[in-house]
């Protein structure tokens, strides 16, 4: 067997991917899947008790199929997927049950020296973090060429040739010089690129890609996904896709696995999945995903709770403490139902779900008002600011060079109004975010709130702005004292401006905690007790404590999972409307902006380049920037997917330390002319509210 | 690189600046001085003239300002000074007792590495098992043992076993290479244990998180050799905080065996240290502290330049 395996191998290592190699439907052959999975159990070994990770999990993947794995963090999918590879960590997981066949090869059971001329020759896995998946203190070259030399037996030249091969086939410029390059020297994007490479290296017939893309922007993440596809479609290479975005899964999947509490809960073809989706979970997350094809009107529907603690999980189907449609027979785990050809649900109530729901749900939400004023003064003006950030320089080095992070941004935004900022990571927006608070101070420009400007504020007098104007972190993990309660915590402010007198704050913690969906109780709780939404929630009612009219939100809902967010994002919109707040939304996720602003800015390398209310831009994009974005963002709808142009700019942002002259897109514009290098685009107004930086628009 | 060297090395001024003031004026904070002490140590009655004149030859009555003067002038001209006890050059006093003192740092250095980088690497792999509990045993012993009393032991076993003890007094390695070692070696290993111990700790636990690296799956995944994973992947970034703990017990040793040169009888810079600190001779305590902070300076230097050459992030940037 193994022989055999080795020969086909020998064949298929001397030709390389190239242009004229055959196109390899999903559909054709009649061999064994590459990959089989069956009844899969993965337990965790950990101090508090064992953690089911995976459980009964069953899925096969075919020869140039792609195939999606969708859960939020903790269902098991990466867990499953090291399990593949016998990559889990040796101490604590324990493969307790089930079958893994690679091409009708079991794999659980052989030893660490059959699997290691397994690994990266036939199966490659390509991890998360491109900044953390390279070996810092080797070249770029080596770690593409070891795989080669390794199980292919190349000479130090033919590997270099075939590494050079590979990095132009995934879109590396100049490959023959990067080979001498060390991963500090690249950007995310060609990180993963390279990850990309060393995967591809030996022609394997099964890729692993574990949230391939989600620590990239959206222009690289759709040039990586393209890259991907494409060399699939090609080569014949089997597919399987971790994510939680399932905009991705739309666009490039054939096949979805969707993964609850550590249990396959429903799988099916991508168009099946998405148009009738069977579980409850499967439904909820699907409403729960903020959509570009979607405005502000539009609620989103939200699934309640959280998911359950691995530890003890609750008996019977996984999702029926959150699942309104639960009944007594839940109690008993669910079989995997097919709903029609290929489709299965582990439901009991497989089937009925739709009609259900059409009897219950009582029209679309549509208050959830659009009622920024437009008119009246801004509470907030931000007018030709700038931060320039010095690089280098100092003792003995010579002069340092300026970062121009936020240049000559206008911005104004109404009261009751949120304004959302969008860009790529870079391009300044969480700076103008810190300039707003004065968290930094400004090079230049005027940052007026409520008709004073805040720059030659002191430190003091910026105390008593702080009071009405406040801020709500990224990370619910870090930006949380883990030494102070909850009560602590939000009652700090209040104490810190005087607020109420010291008697009162206990009520008022107790309000606020019940106002962002909390029990009063939970005031006596630590940051670690709480999961990543609750913590966020706790940010928010901090932020409310000391009664602002402005809240910074920066990155405030990109760390939670799915139907967590769709949660948090309804909190925040209830709460403008409740109480009035202005939100000044940075993100950059274009779903969410689009949901939950009324005005949206594009930045791009420190410049707003456009600004029009949420329809009007999502729908009529005028900036070549903007028009990319979008673009790149996919849709978690295959149907629009499939239809949609997909127009994919290429490059990178470029480094802030040295701009492009004139419009600083040119380079990467496809509508770009020589005017467009010699000034500085003028921001002009198209039509009422909507503004664009670009000579062409 | 070479400006960078140079840079480094321009700093080195500052910093003995600030060293010799600091020195200069805490040790003028201790009781007594030199002469007090010599005319004690003679054991005959001295009358205070014979005092105000010692101390009038040896420039101790003048005001503690132009003391200070002196000393700095002195410096501007790489002039230590004479000590004031035996009235020899400072800088010869060093240099009899310096090359045994690094001959026996760059010893215990080498024992060290030899014994803590295969050892610490050996404990990480076997983790958990019989392999890492006995190194760790190894090593916590070095730890709790101290030097001096290892050293004890040891001369013990020498002459109660072997009925053998090295030679007393110093032959340079050049002169007499195999007495020389014979004469060292027990001293370096009595000192080179704990130094070992030390950076076997280090070299494990480094090793134990650089596994934990996402790099390291990914050499995995892509089915490199485990060999080759733990001595390409693994070992060298490892090694950084490995190498900073080397290098600061080294520049420790020069002046930090003050009772192990008492157990094995050596004449080094540690003996000389307590001999000038109980005489009250300041010129040469203040010589020994430039001389131990220049050590550390250079070894800093040397650890840094091991970084950049370790690692690409540094070197490059």
């Amino acid at each position: 067997m193994q022989d055999n395996v080795a020969e086909v191998a020998d064949e298929r290592a001397g030709a390389l991917p190239s242009v004229n190699a055959k196109v390899v439907s999903p559909e054709s052959g009649l061999s064994p899947p590459v990959l089989a999975i069956d009844n899969l159990h993965v337990h965790f070994v950990t101090e508090n008790g064992t953690v089911r990770a995976v459980e009964g999990l069953s899925y096969t993947v075919k020869q140039g199929e792609i195939v999606a794995i969708v859960g939020e963090s903790g269902s098991g999918k990466s867990v499953s997927a090291l399990a593949v590879m016998q990559l889990l960590p040796p101490n604590s997981a324990r493969i307790i049950d089930g079958s893994i066949r690679f091409e009708g090869r079991e794999l659980l059971g052989l030893d660490e020296e059959e699997m290691r001329q397994i690994r990266g020759r036939h199966i490659s896995m390509i991890f998360q973090e491109p900044m953390t998946s390279l070996n810092p203190v080797l070249t770029i070259g080596l770690q593409i060429m070891e795989p080669l030399t390794m199980h292919l037996e190349m000479s130090e030249a033919a590997a270099r040739a075939r590494a050079i091969e590979l990095l132009t086939l995934v879109g590396i410029t100049d490959p023959e010089s990067r080979l001498a390059q060390f991963p500090h020297q690249l950007s995310g994007g060609m990180r993963q690129r390279v990850m990309i490479a060393i995967g591809l290296a030996c022609n394997p017939k099964l890729l692993i890609a574990d949230e391939p893309t989600t620590a990239l922007d959206v222009t690289i993440q759709a040039q990586i996904l393209e890259l991907m596809k494409d060399l699939s479609r090609r080569l014949g290479v089997a597919v399987v896709i971790i994510t939680h975005n399932l905009g991705i899964v739309a666009r490039y999947a054939d096949r979805v696995n969707v993964m609850y509490a550590a249990r396959l809960i429903e799988t099916g073809p991508a168009e099946a999945v998405f148009a009738r989706p069977e579980h409850p979970y499967a439904r909820g997350l699907l409403a729960a995903v903020p959509r570009l094809d979607r405005g502000r009107s539009v609620q989103l529907a939200t699934i309640e709770g959280a998911p359950p603690n691995l530890l003890d999980p609750p008996e019977g189907c996984r999702f029926r403490p959150r699942c309104r449609y639960a009944i007594d027979a839940c109690e008993r785990v669910p079989p995997a139902v097919e709903t029609e050809a290929g489709h299965f649900a582990a439901c009991h109530r497989a089937g009925e779900i739709d009609t259900l729901e059409r009897a219950t749900i009582k029209g679309v939400d549509a208050a959830a008002s659009s009622d920024a004023r437009a008119d009246g003064e801004a509470i907030l003006d931000i007018r030709h600011t700038s931060k320039f950030f010095p690089i280098g320089g100092g003792f003995l080095r010579g002069p340092a060079k300026l970062v121009k992070a936020v240049n000559d941004v206008s911005l104004q935004i109404m009261p009751g109004e949120t304004l959302g900022l969008v860009g790529e990571s870079g391009c300044g927006k969480s700076t103008l975010g810190r300039l707003v608070l004065r968290l930094d101070d400004p090079t230049g420009g005027e940052i007026v709130f409520e008709g004073k400007d805040l720059a030659p504020l002191s430190r003091s007098q910026m105390t008593d702005v702080r009071k009405r104007m406040q801020v709500i972190f990224q990370d619910p993990y870090s930006s949380l004292n883990p030494r102070m309660t909850v009560g602590q915590i939000i009652g700090e402010p209040m104490h810190v401006h005087e607020i109420r007198p010291k008697a009162e704050i206990p009520g008022r913690v107790a309000e606020l905690l019940q106002l962002v969906g909390l029990f009063p109780y939970m005031a006596l709780r630590y940051p670690h007790e709480l999961s990543g939404g609750q913590r966020q929630r706790v940010g928010i009612a901090r932020a409310l404590a000391v009664e602002p009219r402005v809240i910074v939100c920066d990155e405030a809902v990109s760390a939670l999972d799915v139907s967590i967010q769709g949660q948090v994002i309804n909190l925040l919109e209830h709460l403008q409307h409740q109480l009035g707040l202005t939100y000044l939304f940075i993100a950059h996720d274009l779903a969410v902006v689009r949901h939950i602003s009324h005005r949206v800015a594009v930045m791009y390398l420190g410049r707003i380049v456009e600004l029009a209310s949420s329809d009007d831009l999502f729908a009529d994009p005028r900036h070549p920037y903007t028009q990319a974005l979008l673009a790149a963002a996919p849709v978690p709808d295959p149907v629009i997917e499939r239809t949609r142009p997909r127009t994919i700019i290429t490059g990178e942002l470029p480094s802030p330390l040295n701009p492009p002259s004139g419009c600083v897109f040119h380079p990467r514009c496809p509508k770009a002319t020589e005017d467009c290098k010699k000034a500085v685009p003028e921001t002009r107004e198209l039509k009422t509210g909507h503004t664009v930086a670009c000579i062409h628009a | 690189m070479i400006g960078y060297i140079l840079r480094r090395l321009l700093l080195v001024i500052p910093t003995l600046i600030g060293v010799a003031v600091a020195v200069f004026f805490l040790i003028r904070v201790m009781p007594g001085d030199v002469v007090t002490v010599k005319m004690r140590a003679d054991g005959i009655a001295v009358s205070e003239d014979a005092i105000i004149a010692e101390r009038k030859r040896l420039g101790l009555d003048k005001s503690i300002a132009h003391q200070f003067g002196e000393y700095l002038w002195g410096l501007a001209h790489l002039d230590l000074g004479k000590s004031l006890w035996t009235g020899e050059k400072v800088v010869d006093e060093i240099l009899l007792r310096f090359p045994v003192s690094l001959q026996i740092a760059i010893m215990a250095t080498l024992i060290a590495v030899v014994i803590a980088i295969p050892l610490g690497t050996i404990s990480a792999i076997y983790r958990d098992t019989w392999i890492d509990y006995t190194v760790r045993v190894i090593a916590v012993s070095g730890l709790a043992i101290p030097s001096f009393w290892l050293g004890m032991i040891i001369v013990l076993v020498l002459l109660g076993v072997f009925n053998w003890l090295p030679k007393i007094g110093y032959v340079s390695i050049f002169d007499n290479p195999m007495a020389n070692l014979a004469a060292l070696f027990w001293p370096a290993l009595s000192v080179g244990y704990r130094y070992a111990a030390v950076a076997t700790r280090m070299m494990r636990s480094a090793l134990l998180e650089v596994m934990r690296e996402d790099y390291i799956r990914t050499a995995r995944a892509k089915g490199v050799f485990r060999r080759i994973v733990m001595r390409r992947h693994a070992l060298r970034n490892a090694m950084l905080p490995v190498v900073t703990v080397i290098g600061l017990e080294f520049a420790f040793l020069i002046g930090g065996l003050v009772v192990t040169e008492q157990v094995f009888n050596i004449n080094g810079i540690g003996k000389l240290f307590v001999d000038a600190t109980t005489r009250g001779d300041f010129t040469l305590i203040q010589g020994l502290v430039l001389l131990i902070a220049v050590s550390f300076i250079l070894v800093n230097l040397v650890i840094d330049l091991l970084y950049a050459w370790l690692d690409p992030r540094i070197r490059l940037s």
